[in-house]
């Protein structure tokens, strides 16, 4: 490479040209085009499924396009693992961090190098990484072990390992996803001292604001098919880009009734709880859901989010406080007894919690009716009964299978959250907890899981939603508390994201008014 | 996604064809899984043929042999009835925890505790001499599949309470079993210093066709026995709590994803110690079975590793209680005929053929092979 | 106190076995795959040493001839686990079968070899026996593998944590995906250590037929040993110096239980153990309770602190799975 380029000189550094990627019953690229000039931050919008990250994959050296051809510094490259990808400067940050827990910032940034030959020498090493860390302002400790950064340590750490080696080009897989608002701008921070000193980023995301923001230009995919190439960001609208993104115009409100919020259903008070390594994970939560209300819970990941959702059914021991459900204590009660008091959770993991893979549609939305008449009989599970249920459910829901015997493991993301509110919203919940539930759906499938937790609201259901999705949050809860570190940081009404955003970093609600009066 | 493509060289020259193996989008039809285990055993057989004809045997006049020596005749399908009851109801008892996808490894052990627990009964004597064999049929039974339980309950329990991990567990207690047994047979039932007890008297045995060969003299020394009664009960019982009951549910349940199923509100502690308990009374029935049916006093040698090969059986019946019946029958034939086959590490070198090539095949119901052209490039 | 050195001295030299098997399956978990093969690849260990070195004469030969059979047996069940993805529990135990059935074929005839076939030399190492009560229980007349193995320890401790390939072999076991996407060959480390746990397994085995107690008892042979070995995995959690811990007090155990009959006082007072065919059968159970008590304590203290097993133990890797 001829280092002597100008700055305002405009060189391409990567361009791939009529990118085709298949998998099994899916056309995830179809003739992608795509180019990368030195210097700038590309980025690569689309909705979830669009074939975003399968482009860049490809890019990065971890799928083999079926054809097409990729274009790295003038010269034809045909990357057979990420490491062909590295070496010719190009680097992918994921949006799981590709991060060892159990080893330190050191050893993640060197793994897979090289160096050292044999003895690790991790003082010189920590040293080295302290430096390169220092000339892009990315703050973490090299001996740190990973399980104990934040999520958005971690996230430099990733940028690290990509610096260290070496990467020009820097791919960054839906960045922001986990960050708080504070962090975000940090970030962007790192990514515009990047781009100053000659490196070039792909930045993917579906949040437009990030992407009017941050980039310089634009491409759009939609449905594995580019609708929009290399667009300067300052020929376009937010409008436009939301419309090249779905194909139609797109309602940013989704729409409410007013309902007057009854009883209170979840009365939680000062509940403290560990987390899996035994920390504290809920510092004295309390808070209050009623009847024909959905009540928010911001905050970023790790927060205790997943540990509150968790306790309140009666999955994880409760060691202070009271849950109470309709004027009934649940603490510490078996999870059939909150069942029974009308209970239901929609799990953040679909296929590790929320479902059994290998057994049918049938077994899996009978899951809590098996032991109750009609599905019930005695000792026995009524099978004709159980298949009725389920292909009712599936015509009501219009869950996509051939038959209710299918093992759910065949099922698309989307078809299997439908499986699982099928499930939850049949059992006419009093309750209804649902956590990131339209995470990794496609919008046609976020709405349609919106607009049943509205009805759910509209029939008087009290709903819990836990969300890091903040514009979810706030276009769908009447109210939102914002959870930081184990505690509720304060409750917001009027939907201030202003608020939020700093009760997410650990401000507490009153701190924030009594500044505002200053 | 799995994309183990060939579309690299192999050795230099390329393939005329490509070859992708592609996870499965559909669930296969109903016959490709038993069409699968029966195309393992075939290529098993096949490899065993090699091993005995490297080891310079004759394969086909081995295979002959075993063949005609357990279903030649009436009295051989007989004898090898005998030798598939405890294999039967060893089979069930791992099937039945296999479900739950708990490692019950010490289906051997239990079946000791169970010669033990039946044996306990003629021997301390629980029951008087000449109680009526009716008698001593329920009670030794009860009492095997006591002793069995209990063995079962130990790992059960260090698995619900302390996350202890039963495979290791459950085979040291297999290694314990033997020890107890040694223990009474040499200590304290010994007859005349022998490695034994004494010769259970008549009503502590259980009935045999044979006994009926007065009024259908077709029976005439017969020695299949009510065990093969207790497998079959056992087997149909079995297979209507597994497929129709809310506790077979809840045992599917966990064994296909125990998160799934905490979170419906079952408990898998319980459930855990419930099925040790009840694969530990099966393995326990099958030792009072084979005490009570065939060997007729305490020893020793009571079993040439049937609770191991019961872990095979469940496997290639695909963990239903009713192929297990059809699966041990083959597997007794095995044995039967293997007694005599030379070198004596057959029999075992076979069983592990059938077990590896089995999982080796079920690649094939997750997967497909998809052959296209190669399109010249 | 003559007859507590002795014990403890063959506690060493019994345990040298299950510390080379131990520290295999180690190797073999922490690359991700669980191998309950363990026992089986021993028996095919002891087997292929007993019958090379009958053969030829030369024990070194014998014990290289091990390493490679019980390492090659490995790959069957590398082969089932890693490329074709199955439940490792069950391809393990199909392993044990087919490997225990291997070496009883293959070893038919060898029981009775017994007395002609050299073993492994065992020495004295002079200075350092000269340390009081160490020097007698670990430096006097000990088998060359035993000092292998005081050798071994440290180097295999190293190896895992102070190194760029252990560091490699650890990333592998705990999430195969980062590995994978800095270009790390999971499925070649993966496979290279099952295939170095199967190597351990047949050191272990070779150490036992040619030199701890020489000669070929079919099955009984290791006597579940390797299963031992595979509990003493998670009482170690997977940490070689806790492994040697394990292995040496439970070798000392064994020894116990064979020797304690044969004192006639123990301590100044009659042992009542003494040539006592009674609790003969119960001393032998105590290292298998043992065991379940060593596990029991293992898995508490894992379950406390929620760490040491390799997080990605026992799942095979997709390219392209979310999460592993």
């Amino acid at each position: 490479m001829d280092q002597t380029n100008k700055p305002n000189e405009i060189t391409n550094v990567v361009r791939m040209q009529g990118i085709v990627k298949r998998f099994p019953g899916v056309l995830a690229n179809n003739q992608v085009d795509f180019e990368l000039r030195r210097g700038e931050v590309h980025a690569l919008l689309g909705e979830n499924g669009a074939g975003k990250s399968t482009l860049m994959n490809v890019l990065a050296g971890l799928y083999r396009p079926d054809g097409g051809t990729v274009i790295v510094n003038d010269k034809v490259v045909n990357f057979s693992s990420p490491r062909d990808a590295i070496n010719a400067g190009i680097g992918m940050v994921h949006q799981h961090f590709m991060l060892v827990p159990s080893q330190s910032v050191t050893e993640n940034v060197l793994l897979g190098l090289d160096e050292p030959r044999f003895r690790m020498h991790l003082p010189r090493y920590n040293r080295k990484i302290a430096e390169i860390a220092g000339q892009y302002g990315l703050h973490v400790d090299p001996a740190a072990k990973i399980w104990q950064l934040s999520v958005g340590e971690q996230q430099r750490v990733e940028i690290l390992k990509m610096l260290y080696r070496g990467a020009d080009v820097l791919i960054m897989d839906e960045p922001t996803a986990v960050l708080a608002p504070s962090e975000i701008e940090e970030l962007f921070k790192t990514l515009r001292s990047m781009t100053a000193q000659g490196k070039s980023i792909v930045f993917i995301s579906h949040k437009l604001h990030e992407v009017m923001e941050i980039s310089d230009r634009v491409t759009v995919l939609q449905k594995g098919v580019v609708t929009s190439a290399c667009l300067p960001i300052s020929s376009v609208t937010r409008a436009d880009l939301a419309r090249l993104m779905v194909g139609r115009e797109v309602v940013f409100r989704v729409e409410k009734k007013h309902v007057e919020p009854g009883e209170v259903v979840l009365s939680v008070k000062d509940l403290q709880a560990d987390n899996d390594k035994g920390l504290p994970a809920l510092r004295g939560v309390s808070l209050d859901v009623r009847e024909g209300e959905v009540v928010g819970l911001a905050g970023v990941a790790g927060n205790g989010q997943s540990e509150l959702a968790e306790t309140l059914v009666g999955l994880r021991p409760v060691l202070g406080g009271k849950v109470i459900v309709n004027q009934k204590d649940v603490t510490n009660k078996p999870v059939k007894f909150g069942i029974r008091q009308g209970v239901s959770l929609i799990p953040a993991d679909r296929t590790q919690v929320g479902t059994a893979p290998n057994l049918s549609v049938t077994d899996n939305v009978i899951m809590k009716k098996y032991d109750q008449a009609p599905i019930g009989q005695g000792w026995m599970v009524n099978a004709l009964e159980a298949n009725k249920y389920a292909a009712e459910l599936k015509e009501a829901y219009d869950i996509m299978v051939p038959t209710v015997d299918t093992s759910v493991r065949l099922l698309s993301g989307g078809n299997l959250q439908k499986v699982i509110l099928a499930r939850e919203i049949s059992s006419e919940p009093k309750l209804m907890i649902a956590v990131q539930p339209t995470r990794g759906l496609d919008v046609g499938a976020i709405e349609g899981v919106q607009r049943l937790l509205l009805a759910q609201r509209a029939d008087g259901a009290a709903i819990l939603l836990i969300s890091e999705e903040l514009e979810e949050l706030l276009s769908l809860s009447d109210r939102v508390y914002v959870i930081y570190e184990g505690g509720i940081m304060g409750e917001v009404a009027d939907g201030d994201i202003e608020k939020i955003g700093q009760m997410m970093t650990g401000t507490r609600l009153e701190q924030i008014e009594m500044q505002g009066e200053a | 996604m799995t994309q183990a493509d060939s579309t690299k060289p192999i050795m230099g020259f390329k393939l005329p064809f490509k070859m992708k193996v592609e996870p499965r989008v559909v669930d296969p039809p109903r016959w490709y899984s038993p069409m699968l285990s029966v195309i393992a055993v075939v290529v098993a057989l096949m490899i065993g043929a090699l091993v005995i004809w490297l080891g310079g045997g004759e394969p086909w006049k081995v295979y002959a042999h075993i063949a005609r020596s357990s279903f030649g005749s009436v009295g051989v399908l007989s004898d090898t009835m005998v030798k598939a009851i405890p294999l039967m109801l060893v089979g069930l008892a791992c099937s039945f925890a296999f479900r739950m996808r708990l490692w019950n490894i010490g289906a051997e052990g239990q079946f000791f505790l169970g010669a033990f627990g039946a044996s306990m009964i003629v021997l301390l004597p629980v029951l008087p001499e000449e109680a009526p064999k009716w008698q001593f049929i329920i009670v030794m039974a009860l009492s095997g599949m006591l002793f069995g339980a209990l063995w079962g309950f130990v790992p059960g329990f260090l698995k619900a309470k302390f996350n202890v991990n039963e495979i290791i567990s459950t085979l040291m207690m297999n290694y314990i079993a033997v020890e107890w047994n040694n223990f009474f047979i040499y200590a304290v039932w010994t007859e005349g210093g022998f490695q034994m007890s004494r010769m259970f008297q008549r009503n502590a045995w259980l009935p045999r066709l044979s006994d009926f060969a007065e009024a259908i003299p077709v029976f005439r020394g017969l020695t299949t026995h009510m065990g093969l009664l207790f497998a079959i009960v056992a087997a149909i019982i079995l297979w209507l709590v597994l497929s129709k009951s809310q506790w077979g549910y809840e045992i599917r349940l966990i064994g296909d994803n125990p998160r799934a199923a905490e979170y419906a509100g079952i408990s898998i502690s319980k459930n855990v110690i419930l099925v040790m308990l009840v694969s530990g009374a099966l393995a326990g029935l099958a030792g009072m079975s084979e005490i009570a049916g065939v060997v007729h006093r305490l020893q020793g040698a009571i079993s040439p590793g049937y609770g191991y090969t019961g872990i095979i059986i469940a496997w290639l019946a695909k963990l239903n209680p009713l192929a297990v019946i059809l699966v041990s029958i083959l597997f007794g034939a095995l044995i039967l005929a293997g007694r005599e086959v030379q070198p004596s590490g057959v029999p075992t070198l076979i069983q592990g053929v059938i077990m590896v090539s089995l999982i080796a095949i079920d690649f094939f119901l997750r997967n497909r092979i998809r052959i296209t052209r190669r399109v010249e490039e | 106190m003559d007859f507590v050195l002795v014990i403890l001295a063959s506690g060493v030299a019994t345990g040298t076995v299950l510390l080379y098997a131990t520290v295999g399956e180690i190797f073999s978990e922490r690359s991700g795959v669980l191998n309950l093969g363990v026992e089986g690849m021993m028996l095919v260990g002891a087997m292929t040493a007993y019958k090379v070195t009958a053969a030829t004469s030369d024990p070194w030969l014998g014990l290289l001839a091990a390493m490679l059979a019980a390492g090659a047996v490995s790959q069957v069940h590398a082969f089932i686990a890693i490329t074709l993805q199955a439940d490792q529990v069950v391809s393990g135990l199909a392993l044990n079968f087919l490997a225990t059935g291997l070496s009883l074929v293959l070893g038919e005839g060898l029981t009775s070899l017994r007395d002609v076939v050299p073993t492994l030399p065992s020495f004295t190492i002079s200075l350092l026996s000269q340390i009081p009560w160490l020097g007698r229980i670990l430096f006097t007349k000990q088998s060359v593998m035993v000092y292998v193995g005081y050798i071994f320890i440290p180097l295999a401790w190293y190896y895992i944590n102070r190194t760029r390939p252990g560091m490699h072999l650890r990333s592998v076991g705990e999430y195969p995906a980062a590995a994978d996407s800095l270009g790390i060959s999971v499925f070649s480390l993966r496979y290279f250590y099952v295939f170095v746990g199967g190597m351990m397994a047949g050191l272990a085995g070779a150490t036992i037929s040619l030199s701890i107690s020489p000669g070929w008892f079919a099955a009984l042979t290791t006597a579940g040993q390797g299963w031992i070995a595979v509990g003493l995995v998670i009482f170690a959690q997977w940490n070689p110096a806790r492994a040697a811990v394990g292995a040496y007090t439970f070798g000392a155990l064994r020894r116990l239980v064979l020797d304690i009959q044969g004192p006639t006082t123990l301590l100044g007072f009659a042992n009542p153990f003494f040539y006592n065919p009674y609790y003969g059968f119960f001393l032998k159970m105590l290292p298998y309770a043992f065991t379940v008590v060593v596990l029991v304590i293992g898995s508490r203290e894992a379950n406390r602190k929620r760490i040491g097993t390799p997080a990605a133990l026992g799942l095979p890797y997709i390219r392209g799975q979310r999460g592993l």
